[in-house]
């Protein structure tokens, strides 16, 4: 099966009926692998147990700005190609990357109360996901708010590509600006700083996260196809009942 | 829990809240699976047939 044979949904269904329970078993293997690795990894000199919140937010953290890109290429794909996939992917991507970001904000927060002392801070970092969750809610919204899907495709394409812009603003808010949040320590210049004790349960983490992301997604996408098919055929029974 | 230190509360919390959270993802997408599959059945057993004239529930 060609790249050019997915634009065709029906394809793509048969594709994702294939492909989705391979990908659900990798998923739970890495994420077991990547739970048992966090449980057994040392506890931090200085912030103890609570730096195995890391292992679980910084995967979240990662996705709720690795979506919106998806979200972006789609958006591109529904303004310039008009591709028949590409608002389906961007429309299917949207409530996991709010759930991602939620969790990225709240573990965060529970990260933040015993390490910094609060749970809330109106830092760039912080600001900036917060923004981004927000974005994701507008944007699930605007989706439900039009009823013509080609419509909302392109109010939403336009709305994605405009709000990518946060992207490297959350990415380099810590280099920026001075923020009570850490600067990067994994996706940096000169390599990551963490200790391999911890850097890799997180990169099994992240791994794992990004799988579920994928199993989600490509689930989410054929529940969006069926939900077309079902729009296009009452459309039809309508108007065979308005003939009659 | 003791093992965790002074701090379990929090990290139990957030392990919690990211499984509650993404079995939630996982129960939706599901149901969601399930009830355009049975609209679909149902529109094909009251003769609507796709242009193609493949099933409507066909996958």
């Amino acid at each position: 099966m060609s790249l050019i044979d997915l634009a065709n949904p029906t394809k793509f269904l048969a594709l994702t009926a294939r492909v989705l329970p391979w990908l659900a078993g990798a998923t739970v293997i890495l994420l077991l692998i990547g739970l048992y690795q966090s449980a057994m990894a040392p506890d931090d000199y200085q912030q103890g147990a609570t730096v195995k919140i890391m292992f679980i937010h910084v995967p979240n953290a990662w996705l709720s700005m690795f979506v919106w890109g998806i979200m972006s290429i789609a958006s591109l794909g529904t303004l310039v190609w008009r591709h028949p996939l590409a608002d389906v992917a961007a429309k299917a991507a949207a409530p996991i990357g709010a759930a991602f970001t939620f969790l990225a904000l709240v573990t965060g927060s529970l990260w933040g109360r015993p390490m910094w002392g609060t749970y809330w801070e109106w830092d760039a970092r912080l600001t900036s996901v917060l923004i981004l969750f927000l974005m994701y809610l507008g944007l699930i919204a605007l989706w439900r708010a039009v009823e013509d899907p080609s419509r909302a495709a392109r109010a939403a394409a336009v709305l994605t590509l405009v709000g990518a812009i946060n992207i490297p603003i959350i990415k380099f808010s810590v280099d920026w600006w001075n923020t009570l949040h850490q600067p990067a320590s994994v996706i940096r210049m000169g390599g990551p700083t963490l200790d391999n004790a911890f850097l890799i349960p997180l990169l099994i983490m992240a791994i794992a996260f990004s799988l579920l992301f994928i199993t989600l997604h490509l689930a989410a996408m054929r529940n969006e196809i069926l939900r077309r098919r079902v729009r296009s055929l009452q459309m039809m029974q309508a108007n065979q009942q308005r003939a009659a | 829990m003791a093992a965790l230190g002074p701090y379990a509360s929090f990290i139990v919390t957030s392990y919690g809240l990211v499984t509650a959270v993404v079995a939630l993802l996982i129960v939706w997408i599901f149901l969601d699976y399930r009830q355009q599959t049975a609209r679909l059945r149902e529109l094909e057993a009251s003769g609507i047939v796709r242009r193609s004239g493949r099933s409507a529930a066909e996958i």
